[in-house]
């Protein structure tokens, strides 16, 4: 494991699209750990939401950034998963079809672009954990957060489908619950932890998507979670900002704050609210942050 | 399909399980034996009457092509992947759906927030139009600016993709569309 890391962020489309705190407590705590983050020189979306449309349309975005990618010599991190996991899918797909990817790579050529499958893509859950590695994380925790009771939820795409991304159990996940440990936090077993958050049918279906946060919430709740842990921007505009937009269709109050880890981890490492996009948080998450004062 | 009802025979193509099969991600559909662990584990069929991934599977094998491509529901599918990574067979459901999705598409049906996302990637290379307010944001949170796109270089890697029709159709279109809230 060496000292220092360098990574390309892939950011896509939904963290600057309107989850900037996730962006920002995740390049503050990743600072702190020596982990150098390196812009892309240019990115487009990494093509899951349009996969519905056309597959072939969906390789080949995330061939270009891929391609784009390959020319800095660098390996990609990013934040959302389904940017991982679509690239991951993407890479794998190509190199074992040597006619897929010569397909690919003639519309890639129209731009001069080439993708040749020579880098890695890590979800910035997975860097945590295998390179930067848990014992260093417990070394920059300053403040344990000892006193909170924590959910995680994972969301669909950082495991599966299990035989393409290949990081992590999709049906016991294990990474964010050790994550969550090293902070001193207790990550609790509730009912439904892998379920599905719905995002990706929000503009489908309503009903269905809500019900989905609405089931979520009420299991989070009912385990006495402090808060809902995520570790993708997707899911925590459905848990965060359509919170409300849940409360509303079902006629109920669900209270339950929601944090990006990467803001739960710059807690520890005793950085204030303010630095790690809190303002940002739809459901305020003022008892969590008494409760963590209060025991100091 | 209710008991006894039956399917007319000119309703049926009897090819359309190959047709998908050949597909990109369509290959297993015809593994399928119809336990209904997809439909039980599915997160969207316990909130909608309508969706049955297992029936989906049932009526590619059966050859009900217009039916399955045409319903409404298809496109409920929330690719969580959980019945691919559950079914007994290998059947990568998800994938045989999203390839049923793809087929009506190309025949230029799909719903109209594909238009408006696929619109957006055509012209920004994102699937939204992100607002300068975000744009501005970003500078007082101290975060690096946006890279900017090259459209041009983009779009002419996305000809004679299959979906030319809606592609020619969305350019002049695009905007707006909260796929949130
Ligand atoms: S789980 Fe697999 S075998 Fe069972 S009904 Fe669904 S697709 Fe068919
Ligand atoms: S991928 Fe689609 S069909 Fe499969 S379980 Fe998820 S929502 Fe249901």
């Amino acid at each position: 494991m060496g000292v220092s890391q360098r990574y390309l962020i892939y950011l896509g489309c939904v963290i600057p699209y309107r989850v900037s705190s996730y962006e920002v407590s995740a390049r503050r705590v990743l600072n702190k750990l020596d982990v150098e983050l390196v812009e892309m020189p240019e990115f487009n979306c990494c093509g899951l939401p349009l996969e519905p449309l056309s597959h072939k349309l969906t390789l080949i975005l995330s061939a270009r950034n891929l391609a784009i990618a390959e020319q800095t010599g660098l390996n990609i991190l990013t934040l959302c998963p389904g940017c991982a996991g679509t690239l991951k899918k993407t890479s794998r797909e190509l190199k074992e079809s040597r006619a897929l990817m010569e397909e690919v790579n003639k519309h890639l050529g129209e731009s001069g672009l080439e993708f040749k499958g020579n880098l890695e893509v890590k979800h910035v859950s997975q860097v945590l954990i295998e390179d930067v590695g848990l014992d260093k994380i417990k070394k920059s925790i300053v403040r344990p957060l000892r006193s909170l009771r924590v959910a995680e939820h994972s969301g669909c795409h950082l495991s599966r489908p299990k035989k393409h991304i290949g990081f992590e159990d999709p049906e016991n996940p294990q990474a964010l619950k050790m994550l969550i440990g090293v902070t001193g936090a207790k990550a609790i077993e509730y009912v439904g932890e892998t379920e599905c958050c719905g995002s990706t049918i929000a503009a489908i279906d309503d009903k269905v998507s809500l019900s989905l946060v609405r089931e979520k919430l009420l299991h989070v709740r009912e385990a006495g979670a402090d808060a809902l842990i995520t570790i993708c921007p997707a899911c925590h505009i459905m848990y965060d900002v359509n919170q409300s937009r849940a409360e509303k269709m079902f006629g109920e109050k669900y209270n339950v704050p929601v944090l990006h880890y990467t803001q739960l981890l710059g807690l520890a490492m005793g950085m204030q609210p303010e630095e790690l996009g809190f303002e940002e948080l739809r459901v305020k998450p003022i008892k969590l942050l008494e409760k963590i004062q209060s025991s100091r | 399909m209710s008991k006894g009802e039956g399917v007319k025979p000119s309703r049926i193509d009897p090819k359309f399980r190959y047709e998908v099969a050949k597909m990109l991600g369509g290959r297993d559909v015809l593994q399928c034996f119809q336990c209904g662990t997809c439909t039980s584990d599915c997160p969207v069929s316990r909130f909608s009457e309508k969706y049955r991934p297992r029936y989906i599977i049932r009526m590619v094998q059966l050859g009900l092509k217009e039916r399955v491509l045409n319903s409404d529901f298809l496109w409920l599918c929330a690719s969580c992947f959980t019945c691919t990574d559950r079914c007994p067979q290998g059947v990568e459901v998800a994938n045989v759906i999203r390839t049923l999705k793809n087929m009506t598409a190309m025949e230029g049906r799909i719903p109209e927030v594909f238009k408006v996302i696929l619109g957006n990637l055509v012209k920004t290379g994102y699937i939204y139009r992100i607002p300068d307010s975000r744009i501005k944001r970003r500078e007082e949170l101290g975060l690096p600016p946006l890279s900017k796109v090259n459209i041009e270089g983009l779009n002419k890697s996305l000809q004679n993709i299959g979906i030319g029709e809606i592609l020619k159709e969305v350019l002049q279109k695009g905007g707006e569309v909260d796929m949130w809230v």
